[in-house]
């Protein structure tokens, strides 16, 4: 294979500004998210500990094959959005090895609000479920939550992505084979109830789990009869008498211990139909990404610098290399794994928006994963390229895009701008996983465009009133919409409402795809169909 | 000139011995016990015959047994090595019978030797010193202190119908002579019901030196030096050397002169050892002769370039010695230890089990280790717990010392417990290394030598946290599917997105109990222990297994490691730490039903217990019958049956309690 030559100096002063400029951001994400990794904060944590439960990621460790990556979501959700905190939206969701096999594990945090849902928690949840099921993986619910969060209810219990789609997901994963466990390991109150009683195996600890449809404060208020939690719904009464639970446990550490257990005779084998080979480090350190990705974004940059830092060997087999060239397109190997990328190199072009088209068939084709990396500002506009069709050929590339049935890996790794998101598969186009760059940006367009056109419309309705518009005063006008967008383009505004899967540090791409790549291969091949391709 | 060799023993001895002959070209069997089937003397010999089961008087004590084995393969003649039946006369004139060559002395002069008595009078005869005292029956006071003022202060006095130190009593000048013989008379009386007493000098501070004879068949002998065995324990040897410190060569020759004189008088051939008591003073007295070769014979070995087991082939095939006296010299200083499988922190209690490793340092020209086991073989309780002998070699006393400690750092042992520790503090002791050796060495320093607590240390708990760490990956990796085999899910990086991963262990280390966390972030693998008695409770740990070396704290120290049944033993820089990984808590099992309860619907057959009687875990209570099946219930716990809550014939519903039963507190 071809082995790509970077023609980046470390040693000038761009690189090492641009590399200061980005360790800013990845040592501002870092302690952002080790603060978030504390949880509900020191007094409920001590309060969770006294009760001689395991604190959320304790239990994770625990469950977890000693030495098993734990490629955790969103860590960032909900940061920011309720007026409360509500760190990483009060679950914690990812994919760990368990007995050997990767499983995705959702775990509430009592220690933050009780473990109950927000809107972002639900939402959070569902998403884990949907990665289960594009990557055929078994999950693990780790359940600790006094159900949905009453003040919030009426954006967490009715709509079709609310709290019911938890449970009607668990019947149709279940029905797909994909394994559903949980294990109760606190209150698992009213429609919480049901992530045990649909669970294909459940386990509840002694004396700590609880669950029940109705709580004995409900039940008093219903029906006069006055019961104990533990008698109400504790683990002999599960499992011994109703059968809802099946598997007794002394302590977290002993239903974690089953749960493994339970994970291990599962009889699964993995058939991932891939040419896989040993893998091989870059010829280049993947810290370099900081260096070779410019502080100013609008400033261009050759999108090879960045694969030469992420797939093996540096080695990277470009298709139609001279042809539609604002799109990089290519074949590699990632951590061992065969992938397709698909990388803007600018803007994009009918020419690039074809080969994008193309090279995605290609990959369908053959069963290769696809990766895209987005940096994209956007369809080129003006007379000469809408009359050459660009909504034609972007829609191509779109449709080639959406009905592709290979695991598709999206990151973000500057702008994301309108109709590109599209194009190189943003988040409604169902990538397996998203995940954001810290200096990335994403919006329906940038801020300066935006408060241009805005500040055209307006200059255009005051000159039609006959009214003048000083540069200050249109300045004025411009600058909060452009703060706007900027607040709103920001990685954790993005990650906060679960946009993606979460906001990595570029140095850690590599080891991720790997990881993603690794995990997709667990569900088998599918066979694609295209949709009608406008011609 | 033998041809085919038995050998009638087992372990580091029978292996020396199969060394020395397939290089003399003679052919070697070798005889084993169902506990020694698969043991490396087995393997190595040429041939090997099964004598009986594991008890040695079953086998390797077995005489008929061991000669059939020698008529069976053809063996003209039987070497007995050391210990079973190597000082045994019988067995000897046994072999002459059988018209096969006994390589030893003959039956005469076991039996000479083997009597204590007899053997101090022939010594007498032959001119070879004795500890001075007085053996006779008449108990005058005054006879008995003339006796004492000829053997000459400090004097012992004891008990003749003692034993265990009482009535024994050591005096210093003749003005307490008649008080102290007065009391030891009275301890006697109580202990014994006799008040007779022995006198003999009290040897202060007396060492062990033993000479190497050696005599052929034509009456020729030499010595081949002395060994100085004075580091002992309970009469078990724990260090022996070559030369010994501070002789000179006028009483080398003297002692070595004495001993000829002792073999010559009992028509002594082939090799032997006679054992003196030397004083500070240089004199030395006769304590008894071994006729055969001695565990500790690898010193003389190294330090005369001599091979003495070929000597006893060659010696017992009738040919003269090869070597005169004059042909002898002492070349440098050597010392051997005895490596054992036992408990020297448990009052040196013999350890079995498996020897999951057993790696010994390089053998050289002067490192030598001599040993019947390798790893995977179980230290029995039938034979000696003796793992090897570590021989090493050096121009001088120090040098041979520094290279002794040093092959000691290097020995690996693990699965059961050794002395590998002890030994290193017996030679690293001050006294030793100055070579005042005395037979009381060890009584003496007790305290620095014996009964080290071992504290766990950073250096140690960077070990245990390394270790498994590499260990947990491993496993990992090892899970990782067929068709995937290199998935990052399994390569047990541990790796999470900006947050460090802890992995806490709870171990066991003579008997200190601790958790040890290693945790993994960008910076690498760091240990963790905050129940560490240390200012240092945590530091990096970085393992290169391939080279078995570790980084600790940037410090580069080797480093190697073997899984143990229930945890793990690490040699870390000499240092052994071997450990149990304790199984997570998880909690008192309360999952079991009460079982009080009727399973079902049906009729009680029997009460099988009274009311009140108390009753232990799973004793049967109650026998019901339902859809034609008996169940018995049982007690739950031990406790107490308060009272049944229902009849014999009585029918009832499933479900329902029938035992009122209180568990006990």
């Amino acid at each position: 294979m071809n082995q790509l030559q970077s023609k980046i100096n470390p040693r000038d002063a761009a690189f090492a500004e641009n590399s200061a400029h980005m360790r800013k951001l990845v040592a501002d994400l870092r302690e952002k998210v080790e603060k978030i990794a504390q949880g509900g904060g020191e007094r409920a944590r001590e309060k969770h500990l006294a009760r001689g439960k395991l604190l959320p990621r304790e239990r994770i460790d625990a469950l977890l094959d000693p030495g098993s990556p734990f490629l955790e979501f969103s860590q960032l959700a909900a940061y920011q959005v309720y007026e409360e905190e509500v760190p990483a939206a009060g679950i914690i969701t990812g994919i760990g090895t368990v007995s050997g096999q990767p499983c995705v594990i959702v775990a509430n945090d009592a220690t933050v609000k009780g473990g109950t849902y927000y809107p972002l928690t639900v939402k959070k949840h569902l998403r884990a479920q949907a990665i289960a099921e594009q990557n055929n993986l078994p999950c693990i619910y780790l359940v600790d939550s006094g159900g949905a969060n009453l003040p919030r209810q009426d954006d967490v219990f009715p709509d079709r992505e609310h709290f019911g789609r938890i449970f009607f997901n668990q019947a149709n994963l279940s029905a797909k084979n994909i394994p559903q466990i949980a294990v109760v390991m606190g209150s698992c109150t009213a429609g919480g109830a049901y992530v045990p009683a649909m669970a294909d195996e459940s386990i509840m600890v002694a004396n700590q789990a609880t669950i029940f449809l109705a709580g004995p404060p409900l039940v008093k208020a219903a029906t006069g009869e006055e019961v104990s939690a533990e008698e109400l719904g504790g683990a002999d009464v599960h499992c011994r008498t109703s059968g809802v639970a099946d598997h007794y446990a002394n302590n977290d550490v002993h239903a974690l211990q089953l749960a493994r257990r339970s994970v291990a005779r599962l009889n699964r084998v993995k058939n991932p139909g891939l040419d896989i080979r040993e893998p091989v480090d870059p010829l280049y350190p993947v810290e370099d990404i900081y260096g070779v990705v410019p502080k100013d974004p609008r400033q261009p940059y050759d999108v090879r610098e960045v694969i030469a830092r992420i797939v093996d060997a540096s080695e990277f087999d470009e298709f139609k290399a001279l042809y539609g060239t604002t799109l990089v397109t290519g074949f590699a190997r990632i951590h061992g794994y065969p992938v397709g990328i698909v990388a803007n190199n600018g803007i994009l072009f009918s020419e690039s928006a074809q080969k994008g088209a193309h090279f995605i068939e290609l990959c369908a084709q053959r069963q290769i994963p696809l990766l895209f990396l987005q940096n994209i500002t956007g369809f080129m506009v003006g007379k000469q390229y809408e009359a050459g069709g660009i909504a034609k050929h972007g829609a191509k590339m779109v449709t080639a895009v959406a009905t592709a049935r290979v695991p598709k890996i999206t990151v973000l790794i500057g702008g994301s701008f309108g109709a590109g998101n599209y194009g190189m598969c943003g988040r409604a186009y169902d990538p397996n996983f998203l995940f954001m760059w810290p200096n990335a940006r994403i919006s329906v367009m940038g801020g300066e465009q935006a408060a241009g056109v805005l500040a055209q419309v307006k200059r255009d309705q005051m000159a039609a009133r006959g009214e003048q518009w000083s540069e200050e005063e249109e300045r004025a006008f411009k600058a909060p919409i452009i703060e706007t967008y900027e607040h709103q383009g920001h990685p954790y505004y993005a990650s906060a409402r679960l946009w993606d899967d979460g906001v990595i540090d570029p140095a850690d791409t590599r080891r991720i795809l790997g990881l993603c790549l690794a995990a997709a291969s667990y569900k088998a091949p599918q066979e694609t169909k295209f949709g009608v391709f406008r011609m | 000139m033998i041809r085919k060799l038995l050998i009638a023993n087992r372990g580091e001895i029978a292996c020396r011995i199969i060394k020395t002959a397939r290089r003399l070209g003679v052919a070697t069997v070798a005889v084993y016990s169902d506990a020694d089937a698969d043991a490396l003397h087995v393997q190595m010999a040429d041939e090997a015959v099964r004598l009986g089961p594991p008890p040695a008087k079953a086998s390797y004590l077995d005489m008929e047994k061991v000669i059939d084995a020698a008529r069976q393969t053809g063996a003209d003649a039987i070497h007995p090595g050391y210990g079973f039946l190597s000082e045994n006369a019988e067995f000897c004139r046994a072999c002459d019978r059988a018209g096969i060559v006994f390589v030893g002395p003959p039956a005469g002069a076991i039996e000479a030797m083997g009597s204590k008595s007899a053997a101090k009078r022939i010594m007498e005869e032959a001119g070879v010193p004795l500890v001075p005292g007085y053996h006779g029956t008449n108990q005058d006071v005054h006879i008995l202190e003339g006796h004492a003022n000829r053997i000459g202060y400090p004097v012992l006095l004891k008990a003749a119908a003692g034993g265990g130190g009482k009535g024994m009593r050591r005096v210093d000048s003749a003005e307490e002579f008649q008080d102290a013989l007065a009391a030891a008379k009275r301890e006697a009386m109580n202990a014994f019901g006799d008040d007779q007493m022995l006198l003999e000098r009290y040897v202060v501070s007396p060492r062990h030196v033993e000479i190497q004879v050696f005599c052929d068949q034509q009456g020729k002998g030499v010595y081949l030096f002395e060994r100085d065995c004075s580091v002992q324990r309970r009469h078990q040897k724990v260090v022996e050397e070559a030369p010994a410190p501070g002789l000179s060569e006028e009483l080398r020759a003297r002692m070595g002169e004495a001993a000829l004189r002792a073999a010559h008088a009992i028509g002594y051939t082939g090799a032997g050892t006679v054992e003196f008591l030397l004083d500070a003073s240089g004199a030395f007295y006769f304590m008894e002769m071994n006729t055969r070769l001695q565990v500790e014979h690898p010193v003389t070995e190294m330090i005369t370039g001599q091979d003495l087991v070929a000597w006893q082939l060659s010696v017992a095939a009738g040919e003269p010695l090869p070597l005169g006296q004059d042909d002898l010299h002492i070349l440098g200083h050597a010392f051997e230890v005895r490596i054992y499988a036992e408990d020297p922190d448990n009052d040196f209690l013999p350890a079995t089990g498996t020897l999951v490793r057993h790696r010994p340092p390089k053998e050289s020209e002067s490192v030598r280790v001599d040993t019947g086991v390798q790893s995977g073989d179980e230290i029995s309780v039938h034979y000696d717990p003796m793992i090897a002998k570590l021989i090493c070699h050096g121009r001088s006393r120090k040098e041979a010392l520094a290279k002794l400690d040093r092959a000691l750092q290097e020995y690996q042992i693990a699965g059961v417990r050794h002395n590998i520790e002890f030994l290193r503090r017996v030679i690293n002791h001050r006294a030793f290394a100055s070579g005042r050796v005395s037979t009381h060495f060890i009584g003496d320093y007790e305290a620095d030598i014996l009964q080290q607590e071992q504290q766990l240390t950073p250096l140690k708990c960077a070990a245990i946290a390394g270790y498994l760490h590499m260990r947990e990956t491993r496993d990992l990796r090892a899970s990782a599917p067929a068709a995937d085999p290199h998935s990052p899910w399994h390569s047990g990086d541990d790796w999470r997105p900006g947050i460090d991963a802890r992995r806490v262990h709870s171990i066991d280390y003579r008997g200190h109990r601790a958790e040890i966390a290693s945790v993994a972030g960008a910076g690498g693998v760091h240990w963790q222990c905050d129940a560490l008695q240390s200012d240092c409770k945590s530091g990096e740990i970085r393992i290169l297994p391939e080279r078995e070396l570790a980084l600790v704290d940037g410090r580069r120290v080797s480093f190697s490691w073997v899984d143990t049944a229930c945890g793990g033993a690490i040699f870390i820089d000499g240092i052994q730490v071997e450990f149990e990984l304790l199984p997570p808590d998880i909690g008192e099992s309360g999952d079991q039903a009460h079982g009080l309860e009727a399973p079902m619907n049906g009729t009680i057959i029997a009460l099988l217990v009274a009311p009140g009687a108390q009753v232990e875990k799973d004793q049967p209570l109650l026998v019901m019958e339902a859809m034609k099946m008996e169940h018995t219930l049982r007690a739950p716990t031990a406790g107490k049956v308060q009272q049944f809550l229902c009849a014999e014939g009585e029918l009832v519903d499933g479900g329902s309690l029938l035992i009122d039963f209180a568990e006990e507190e």
